[in-house]
């Protein structure tokens, strides 16, 4: 479980954090929408600790990220940033096995190996393994940065946009793998996504940010609805039931 | 484009190459203790023991603290003496001996002295890393901009000072500045080997979550390491390291930058238990090798570092020329 009461965080003069509280049940996938600039990546980054709040805190598991210690943390929770850059220069093995130095340290277990390479066969980075990030294309290397946060093996994970760059096969791919996590091993999934039909197919819960504050939170279901995507993004949407899922389609 | 290599080809191409360095530092270090003696051989090899000793730590010294120094900077362009904290270690010694006179300094116990230099460069170490690397958004060339003007600044504040140096205190001064491996105290190497050897040892520990800083910081919390406490005790690290070097030989302000990259490019890997060795390697093997071709073919005596400068130098720009703008 993840609980986020009253964060606020400001950049100067501007409020990117509102008052933010919100809970986010244990297992299931949750979906953080909303327009660019809303503060759904700060929201994450406070979250996952990497920014630190100005007001308020945030719990995994009842531990207070800002002060849990960082290596039992980083067993609980993982997180992907929307930007991934790196100044050295890795192979995909390398890069994805990084994942499992919550666990090992820094000395790699057969078990660590084991894992390592069936994060990169579930990502179809096999014949990859041994190229440089900077030999991929976009796509590629986005799949590799996810490895590498599945591979922690965390209950709580947090993506920030991981569909980025991934071609239709792929992010469908990603999604159903997503879905397994949650639903085989109760894992919790948190992600920002910017396509509403992705979130309104694959996930349980659908959270809507606007100007660092939460416009609305519940089951997917219910929020995807006409007024309430006008609210978030500003654009007219009609909602169309199709084979039994919410489907948005932006008209103007 | 090259062949991919398999991580286990990789892993052999690295230990090849690091046993390759040693090999070659082992005949040069020999021919440097060995060429053209004349006279009396136990004479010839202490002296050049001696001298041989104070590269060996000022090699390890100014390799680690650089490789360090650029992983918890996440950069690879600037090193400790780049940004001056070369120059602001001449810059104490000139004010120590200004207001407390050339008496008091040589006489006071070494390890006092290098107690209070060392407590300087950390502060002035942690005053910068708050101020310009800890920030996220920030211009390489800015930095180095400010490297040169930090360092030309303490440059005219020593200069200044010695100015108003009675002349006799300045000779003494001189001989604290201008030290060189061939006139290097012998109570100072012996004290300067130990803090290399203790410093490298706790750096040791750190290594694996080194790797993981080199990742930058937000992945680097990400994967539960704690980035303050490693990035702190490794400025501590780096500025004990500079100071023992500069104490030793005086500013060698492009040897390491020299090294580092070198032994990263060579290496093939940002790990920090092959980049230490490899760079530590390499700057005996530049100082060693430089030292004898200038003594042996040139005649000369104490320019290295000028060579190693010129050499260093060229690197950095290129480097900085490479370097994408973000
Ligand atoms: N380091 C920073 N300094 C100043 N302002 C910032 C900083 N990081 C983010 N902001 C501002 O905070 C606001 C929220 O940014 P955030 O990255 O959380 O948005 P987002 O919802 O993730 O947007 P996107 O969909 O474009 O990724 C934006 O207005 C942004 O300009
Ligand atoms: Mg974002």
């Amino acid at each position: 479980m993840i609980e986020i009461e009253s964060v606020t965080k400001s950049y100067g003069d501007v409020r990117v954090l509102d008052d933010v509280s919100l809970t986010i049940p244990t297992g299931g996938i949750t979906s953080l929408v909303g327009a660019n600039g809303a503060g759904k990546s700060t929201l994450l980054s406070v979250a996952a600790r990497l920014v630190p709040a100005d007001g308020g805190r945030v719990r995994v598991d009842g531990m207070d990220v800002a002060t849990a210690p960082g290596p039992v943390l980083a067993r609980r929770l993982g997180v992907l940033r929307q930007e991934n850059a790196m100044s050295v220069r890795l192979t995909v093995r390398e890069l994805v096995a990084f994942g499992r130095f919550p666990h090992s340290g820094g000395r790699l277990t057969a078990e660590d190996h084991r894992l390592v390479d069936e994060a990169m066969a579930w990502f179809e980075l096999g014949p990859l393994a041994d190229r440089h990030l900077d030999q991929l294309s976009g796509g590629q290397r986005q799949r590799a940065y996810v490895a590498m946060v599945m591979c922690q093996g965390t209950d709580h994970v947090l993506l920030d946009e991981p569909l980025n760059n991934l071609d239709m096969r792929h992010a469908v791919q990603m999604m159903r793998m997503l879905r397994g996590m949650a639903d085989e091993l109760g894992r919790t999934v948190v992600l920002v996504v910017h396509d509403v039909n992705v979130a309104s197919c694959y996930s349980d819960r659908i959270v809507a940010m606007r100007e660092g504050r939460l416009v609305a939170e519940g089951p997917t279901a219910e929020l995807m609805t006409p007024e309430l995507l006008r609210k978030v993004f500003d654009v007219e949407v009609e909602v169309h039931e199709l084979a039994g899922r919410r489907i948005g389609v932006p008209w103007s | 484009m090259t062949a991919v290599l398999t991580a286990p080809q990789r892993a052999a191409r690295r230990r090849r190459t690091l046993v390759v360095l040693a090999v070659l530092t082992l005949v040069v270090v020999a021919a440097f203790l060995t060429v053209d003696v004349t006279g009396s051989w136990d004479y010839a090899l202490q002296q050049r023991g001696r001298r041989l000793a104070a590269m060996a730590v000022v090699a390890v010294a100014v390799a680690v603290s650089t490789v360090l120094f650029q992983t918890v900077t996440d950069n690879r362009i600037l090193t400790p003496e780049i940004m001056g904290f070369d120059r602001l270690f001449v810059l104490i010694q000139t004010v120590g001996v200004f207001t407390l006179g050339a008496a008091t300094v040589t006489t006071a116990d070494p390890r006092l002295r290098f107690a209070v230099e060392v407590v300087v460069l950390i502060g002035f170490g942690a005053l910068l890393y708050r101020s310009l690397f800890g920030r996220t958004e920030r211009d390489v060339y800015v930095l180095v901009l400010l490297g040169v003007v930090l360092g030309s600044t303490f440059t005219s504040l020593t200069l200044l000072v010695s100015r108003l140096i009675d002349p006799n205190e300045f000779l003494t001064l001189q001989d604290l500045l201008f030290a060189s491996f061939n006139s290097v105290d012998r109570q100072m190497l012996a004290l300067s080997a130990v803090l290399v050897a203790v410093v490298t040892a706790g750096v040791w520990r750190l290594l694996p979550r080194l790797d993981v800083v080199a990742l930058g910081r937000d992945t680097a919390v990400g994967l539960g390491v704690e980035h303050r406490r490693v990035v702190n005790r490794a400025l501590l690290a780096v500025a004990v390291l500079v100071a023992v070097a500069t104490a030793l030989v005086g500013p060698i302000t492009f040897l390491g930058l020299l090294v580092a990259n070198l032994a990263r490019q060579l290496l093939g890997t940002h790990r920090h238990a092959w980049v230490l060795p490899g760079a530590a390697l390499l700057a005996l093997l530049a100082l060693v090798g430089g030292q004898l071709v200038l003594e042996q073919v040139f005649g000369f005596n104490s320019s290295l570092s000028i060579v190693v400068n010129f050499v260093g130098g060229i690197v950095f720009i290129s480097l900085l020329i490479r370097e994408p703008r973000q």
